[in-house]
């Protein structure tokens, strides 16, 4: 059977061109509005979970200030709070919204090879998010019990939402996970099969291989995650005893019994430690263009960097016990994901060296979406350092239940790839909007919010090491942390309130910047990789007109000695290598 | 090796378009069975985790399992399901040979016979389901029994899917689809049923092993 890749259909009309209104900004198949869709849901849910921060900063920082705040509804903030910035936001994010934005314009493919899957994909996950919201209006509110739901606690009568609430959740998470099927077997399949002529694997950007990894993760991670839900659901409504052992509910005998509490965390952090890399890799790839094109410079080790991303992918199925030090596991089990977690850091330290590197020398532009750039190699080296402590069992397990391991987490998965969703976001927005954005409230809102969270995380550092226990609603007898915590843990709310409102200047400056700002021009940055060199910006339906492009070089050609630009875009033939294949003299 | 070769090659010494760099996909099948071939492996990490956490309930509860007995049922819906992929197979065979795909057809008839076949199975499942709660193996009484629902019924729900797909492409055969896509539907079906027979099979044993 002749085949005739997507890619290869040159013919725009073939695709669904849209008409009206509904199907081009509703309903659309294009990867482009589906993209933007996806990232202004999670941007909103995000919100809502920040929100949230800040009822819980309050509660620490001024106990008791706000009436309503009881400690039921502070578990179920937390709760609302975690799993909605882990999933609903981070992931939906960087693969929904950038997944779907980058891979058919990096690749140089008119839109994904399953459109139609595609669209399917973000009303799947905009019904998760509606019914994970629903769960804040049902008898008993949200779930309750802390985001790793774990049994038996959340779905025991007496836990906060452990009824109607925890269901939702549940039902939300299964929702999700098909949504982020149907997107993933969408972008890998593209990113394989449907890569413009010359586009070969290692020519690809990072972030391109960022992505593709991450969701290759979340195809394998994810059903460990539908496992437990569709289990616990079970147990919740059906009575079963999956994880229910043997206990006293409300002062009666449980007629549930017999099951293990331990197999559903560690189902859960199978899916949970991948999770983190979901998140994180798109994020390396991410910052990685992002350094390249503004430090003027090609990235430094790309066959290392990409080596290093598969790498992490592989580990991160190996390291999930390191969350579960605590629950009373062998010490020689402990000690095997101990070493797995020390091996982990190796080609995350290499990233971090090659990021480094790639600086050095370079013709560094310090604009908004570098400083974000930047002071995302500040946190994640921050948070990473932690990490490593963590990953010790001797170390890990009097920090275990402190804030030293809040502060270590929000640094290394929370700060880290918010701060490559901002560079990302500003780096990006040209293409998306053909407008520029206002430079000094860029740089205004980097300061607030880098400068921001170190004040919130870095004393929670010190507040770990007093023995300051994480999850409680208030202080109790806990006469072994001197008063000055309480001071310590009002700055930080104060820090948390003025980090929360400076991100209004974001939303200020792209909403104003649409009207206000100069045209961007197609490629502002001078970058190369293929997005920046599309005819129309934003990028029309098809996004290359009457034909592909084609892809001559790799996607780091930056400052080449003897070239006239400063830059080579991957679809620029150059002169002297028109039509045959050339290698160059120096390596 | 070819995927090796290519992730090992220096991309900063290649200029230009190198002999054989064609607007090519990595795998030189349709995009379609890329996909199939990706499902069919997260599906396969879904049954492993079931299969793995059903004897960690084993191992880690609290001696509390009590092994169903499983229904003679079970034995004939194995026989249809087998039949199942067969006719397909069949259906494929025939595809291959025949120059239009037409319901009427030889091919066509015998794909409509495979998923009819199906239906027969799932109505064998509930069957079985319906002669163990006579038998007082309820959902609740014993996480064994537990199980042996939840098991079957995430195979059910795989085989539900392929039904839709299924009635997809019956729906494009009936009006006029290409030949070349109607053989690809065919064929990805049949695959995908050869796949949930194996995952029967596995599913089966393990079930009535322990």
């Amino acid at each position: 059977m002749a085949y005739v890749p997507l890619a290869d259909q040159d013919d725009p009309h073939a695709l669904h061109d849209p008409h009206s209104f509904i199907t081009k900004y509703v309903w659309s198949q294009d990867h482009k509005v589906i993209a933007i869709q996806y990232g202004g849901t999670a941007i909103f849910v995000g919100l809502i979970a920040l929100g949230l921060s800040i009822l819980m900063r309050l509660q620490l920082g001024f106990p008791d200030s706000i009436s309503w705040i009881d400690p039921a509804f502070y578990y179920q903030a937390v709760t609302m709070h975690g799993m909605i910035m882990v999933v609903y936001l981070l992931t939906a994010l960087f693969l929904g919204g950038f997944g779907n934005y980058l891979i058919p314009l990096m690749c140089g493919t008119r839109d994904m090879v399953f459109p139609f899957l595609n669209m399917l994909s973000f009303w799947f996950y905009l019904l998760s998010v509606i019914i994970l919201l629903a769960s804040f209006f049902v008898t008993g509110g949200p779930a309750g019990a802390g985001w790793t739901l774990y049994a038996p606690q959340s779905i025991t009568a007496g836990t906060p939402g452990s009824g109607g609430g925890m269901l939702l959740m549940l039902i939300s998470l299964a929702v999700f996970i098909v949504a982020f099927t149907m997107g993933g077997l969408n972008y890998v399949t593209t990113i394989l099969q449907a890569r413009t002529r010359g586009m070969t694997l290692m020519r690809m950007p990072l972030s391109i291989w960022g992505i593709f990894t991450a969701t290759v993760l979340g195809l394998f991670a994810f059903p460990a995650l539908l496992v437990s839900a569709i289990m616990l659901g079970f147990d919740l409504v059906l009575g079963t005893s999956f994880f229910m052992p043997a206990m006293m509910q409300l002062g009666e005998q449980s007629t549930q019994d017999g099951g293990s509490p331990i197999l559903f965390q560690h189902l859960f952090w199978f899916f949970g430690h991948p999770e983190v890399y979901i998140v994180a890799l798109p994020a390396f790839g991410l910052v990685s263009d992002v350094i390249a094109t503004h430090a003027r410079k090609n990235i430094f080790g790309y066959r290392m960097m990409v080596w290093a991303i598969i790498a992490i992918g592989g580990l991160s199925f190996l390291v999930w016990a390191h969350h579960m030090y605590v629950s009373g596991m062998n010490p020689y089990f402990g000690f095997f994901f101990a070493t797995t977690t020390l091996i982990i850091a190796v080609p995350t330290a290499l990233k971090v060296y090659n990021w480094v590197l790639t600086l050095w020398q370079g013709n560094i532009r310090l604009n908004t979406p570098m400083l974000f750039a930047i002071g995302f190699i500040f946190t994640f080296v921050h948070g990473g350092l932690t990490g490593l402590f963590l990953g010790n069992v001797i170390i890990d397990v009097p920090l275990a239940d402190t804030y030293f391991v809040v502060a270590h987490f929000h640094m290394v998965m929370g700060v880290s790839p918010v701060l490559v969703l901002y560079a990302a976001l500003y780096h990006w927005y040209p293409k998306m909007t053909g407008r520029m954005y206002n430079e000094t409230m860029g740089k205004v809102h980097f300061w607030c919010t880098f400068l921001g969270t170190y004040a919130i995380y870095l004393p929670m550092h010190y507040l770990g090491f007093l023995g300051v226990p994480r999850r409680y609603y208030e202080m109790g007898n806990t006469d072994f942390v001197p008063a000055t915590a309480q001071a310590l843990n009002a700055n930080i709310t104060i820090a948390a309130i003025f980090v929360a409102t400076a991100q209004v200047l974001f939303f200020i400056n792209i909403f104003m910047s649409l009207r206000k700002e100069k045209d961007a021009g197609g490629n502002p940055w001078g970058a190369t990789t293929l997005e920046w060199q599309t005819p129309d910006t934003p990028p029309k339906h098809g996004n290359w007109g009457p034909e592909l492009p084609t892809v001559y070089r790799w996607a780091y050609d930056y400052s080449v000695p003897g070239a006239k630009q400063d830059f080579i875009p991957q679809n620029e033939p150059g002169e002297e290598y028109e039509k045959t294949f050339h290698t160059r003299g120096h390596s | 090796m070819s995927l090796y070769r290519q992730v090992t090659e220096k991309p900063w010494n290649q200029v230009g378009l190198p002999d054989g760099i064609e607007a090519r996909p990595t795998f030189q099948v349709p995009d379609q069975k890329v996909a199939l071939v990706l499902f069919v492996i997260v599906a396969c990490v879904l049954f492993s985790l079931l299969t793995v956490s059903y004897y960690l309930r084993i191992a880690w509860g609290a001696g509390d399992w009590v092994p169903v007995s499983e229904p003679a049922t079970l034995w004939v819906n194995t026989g249809v399901l087998v039949a199942c992929s067969a006719v397909l197979q069949w259906s494929l065979i025939q595809a291959r040979r025949q120059e239009a795909i037409r319901l009427t057809s030889m091919a066509g008839l015998l794909f409509v016979a495979g998923g009819l076949l199906t239906l027969v199975f799932i109505a064998g499942q509930y069957t079985a389901w319906q002669i163990l709660i006579g038998g007082g193996y309820t959902l609740q009484s014993n996480p064994a029994n537990a199980f042996f629902y939840l098991l079957t019924g995430v195979h059910i729900l795989h085989l539900a899917g392929g039904l839709w797909v299924w009635t997809k492409a019956l729906f494009h055969m009936s009006s006029g689809a290409k030949a070349g896509d109607s053989r690809l539907s065919i064929e990805l079906c049949t695959w995908y049923w050869h796949f949930l027979l194996l995952v029967w099979f596995g599913l089966f044993y393990v079930l009535s092993t322990t």
